[in-house]
């Protein structure tokens, strides 16, 4: 399939607290090219993360469109946006999300619960998956009995393991000492270069926004800079 | 698909404080459930297995206890004439005309208590209609003397009952010459001694009732009730002995599941209010997972289904508690008044599979019950919304 990943029209959303209308995005158009690392910097507030909610499907917009992977997500329902974020989207989550009473082995097998994989099949995704982040020592182990920078790779993993079409990463070296951090953005960049897969990063950090093909500013729900960075 | 069963049964045991608590207030339900279905049992069974489905009991028309009965010696005859009844070897009819009276004793180790005694007034054929009443002790009493045979449950538990002793009723004292069992039935709740003697005693000069054995059990009862309803001298009711004393227990055992069932009601509006507690709480922590799940694609009714069941486990581990708690009733010896005969019956709680089965029924019920607003709620936040409140 060719075509963009990723293509807002003239998207607007306006939250509403209490009796007041909060914009937080006016008129947004954006297109993300496929296998393209995007990273989304600006303010709290600017619109970063209702981005990455909207293209994920776990939001609508107020007005305009959404239209992921070549699907408008407004001609969805809530059951068939549930099978969209399975089947396309990989979520990377600042705080990790892990399941705390699940061991990393049953996290990263979680979404595959919903496809029509064997137990021996999913097994196999899973080792796999924990391969690549570099884990399949620590399968049985809690999500407390890892350090922050390997449940984050336990989250990849479990990201990476229905092979999606687009990663969603919202701060993930957030709550992450420089060490794991680099060790994650290092992961998501190899994603990148490897797999070609297409990520949308939310960050405050500029170092890890380095690590992106282009990197848009905003504020105020309006983008102001896009900065595309060479390769090397 | 369905989140796995892991993630409840891990959460149960995580949250063990919270779950313990909720299981034990379930718990006390079902314990109490199950007691009172067991009692109930208990008394509707010491009852049923009385009567025996071979024997015909007849009382006096329209009267619906042998205390009550009353018939007088030629109307006895006149049934243990009739073609039905069946013939001992010796020709006699198989059959006991037997006086049915309820007397007041003091109980043992309780000197201001008191309560009614069935005693039964029967001759050596009411024995072998009976064959479950067997001596345990002891010899029977002999005919023409006042002596009395009395049930194990009673000679424990009312004063001057053991053997050897002398007890005081119907203007008279009668020895105690022997202790008998009957299979747990209501027979044991009794005093049998010679109706010859028991009748003057309690100035009774005719009989409460006739139990007969049918020489055709398959037909006899309908030919016997037939001969009756056309003979003009007879006013009376023929019925199976075992569907006798089933209506005799009917009433109290259902006044005691009706009061049980009023007191579990009672308790389990508090103990569902106990789970949904536990249930609102943990979706209220859990936010971020329900969040992250629902992301991740699995659908709203999954959440809710996940919800829900971990709300019936918690309950069913409740249920489970209860059962155990309530076993060890299993058996014990209790005795009520039984409000047919107005006198005293001695029975054991008797808790069944069905009983048990009953309980952890009620706890999943409670589970349900319990769980189901909170895992409505889990089930309806929107993805952003649960991510938001992690």
């Amino acid at each position: 399939m060719t075509g963009p990943i990723i293509r807002l029209e003239g998207v607007t959303k306006v939250y509403r607290r209490g009796s007041v209308d909060v914009p937080v995005l006016q008129r947004l158009d954006l297109e993300v090219a496929r296998g393209e690392f995007l990273a989304l910097m600006g303010p709290s507030g600017s619109g970063k993360s209702t981005i990455l909610n909207l293209v994920s499907g776990i939001d609508t917009p107020t007005d305009g469109r959404v239209i992921v992977a070549g699907i408008d997500l407004g001609d969805l329902d809530a059951s068939a946006l549930a099978e969209f974020r399975s089947r396309h989207i990989g979520f990377i989550f600042q705080s990790y999300n892990l399941i705390p009473v699940l061991t990393a082995y049953q996290n990263v097998e979680l979404p595959l619960l919903l496809t029509d994989l064997t137990r021996k099949e999913r097994r196999e995704h899973v080792l796999a998956a924990m391969a690549v982040v570099a884990l399949t020592d620590r399968l049985d182990h809690y999500p407390r009995q890892l350090s922050g920078g390997q449940e984050q790779r336990v989250a990849i993993a479990r990201a990476i393991v229905t092979d999606p079409t687009l990663f969603v990463a919202d701060e993930p070296t957030g709550d992450l000492d420089a060490q794991s951090a680099t060790e994650v953005l290092h992961l998501l960049q190899r994603l990148h270069t490897e797999f070609g897969k297409s990520i949308v990063m939310v960050t405050h950090d500029p170092h890890a926004a380095e690590r992106a093909d282009r990197i848009l500013h905003l504020e105020k729900g309006v983008l102001v800079e896009s900065v595309e960075r060479k390769r090397p | 698909m369905a989140i796995p069963l892991q993630y409840n049964l891990r959460n149960l045991l995580v949250r063990r404080t919270a779950t313990l608590m909720t299981a034990g207030g379930i718990a006390l339900v079902v314990a109490i459930l199950v007691l009172t279905l067991a009692l109930a049992s208990g008394f509707r069974q010491a009852l049923v297995v009385t009567g025996s489905p071979d024997n015909v009991i007849i009382t006096r028309s329209g009267s619906n206890s042998e205390v009550l009965s009353g018939m007088n010696r030629e109307t006895a005859r006149i049934i243990e004439s009739m073609p039905e009844v069946a013939r001992l070897a010796n020709g006699q009819a198989f059959a006991a005309a037997e006086i049915v009276v309820v007397t007041n004793l003091p109980r043992r180790n309780d000197p201001v208590g008191s309560s009614n005694v069935t005693v039964r007034g029967a001759d050596a054929r009411a024995l072998l209609l009976r064959p479950m009443v067997r001596l345990v002790a002891g010899r029977l009493y002999h005919l023409g003397v006042p002596e009395v045979i009395v049930g194990r449950p009673l000679s424990q538990r009312f004063a001057g009952c053991g053997l050897g002793e002398t007890v005081r009723f119907g203007s008279r004292e009668w020895k105690v010459v022997g202790v008998f069992e009957a299979d747990g039935s209501g027979f044991e709740s009794e005093i049998w001694g010679d109706g010859e003697i028991l009748g003057p005693a309690f100035n009774r000069v005719g009989y409460s009732s006739l139990t007969l054995r049918l020489a055709d059990p398959s037909s006899g009862l309908e030919s016997l009730v037939k001969r009756v309803e056309a003979d003009p001298r007879l006013h009376i009711d023929a019925r199976h002995e075992d569907d006798y004393y089933r209506a005799q227990s009917e009433m109290l055992a259902n006044v005691i599941r009706a009061l049980g069932f009023f007191l579990v009601a009672i308790m389990a509006v508090g103990a569902v209010f106990g789970a949904l507690n536990t249930m609102y709480a943990a979706v209220g922590a859990r936010a971020k997972e329900i969040g992250t799940m629902l992301a991740l694609g699995f659908r709203p009714q999954s959440i809710l289904l996940s919800f829900l069941i971990e709300s019936v486990l918690l309950c069913l581990v409740g249920g489970v508690l209860g059962c155990l708690l309530a076993l060890p009733i299993h058996g014990v010896t209790t005795g009520t008044t039984n409000w047919s005969s107005f006198s005293e019956v001695a029975f054991k709680f008797r808790i069944t599979p069905g009983i048990l089965l009953t309980g952890l029924l009620a706890s999943i019920v409670l589970g349900i019950i319990g769980g189901y607003f909170p895992a409505r709620n889990a089930a309806r936040r929107t993805v952003a919304e649960a991510l938001r409140e992690s």
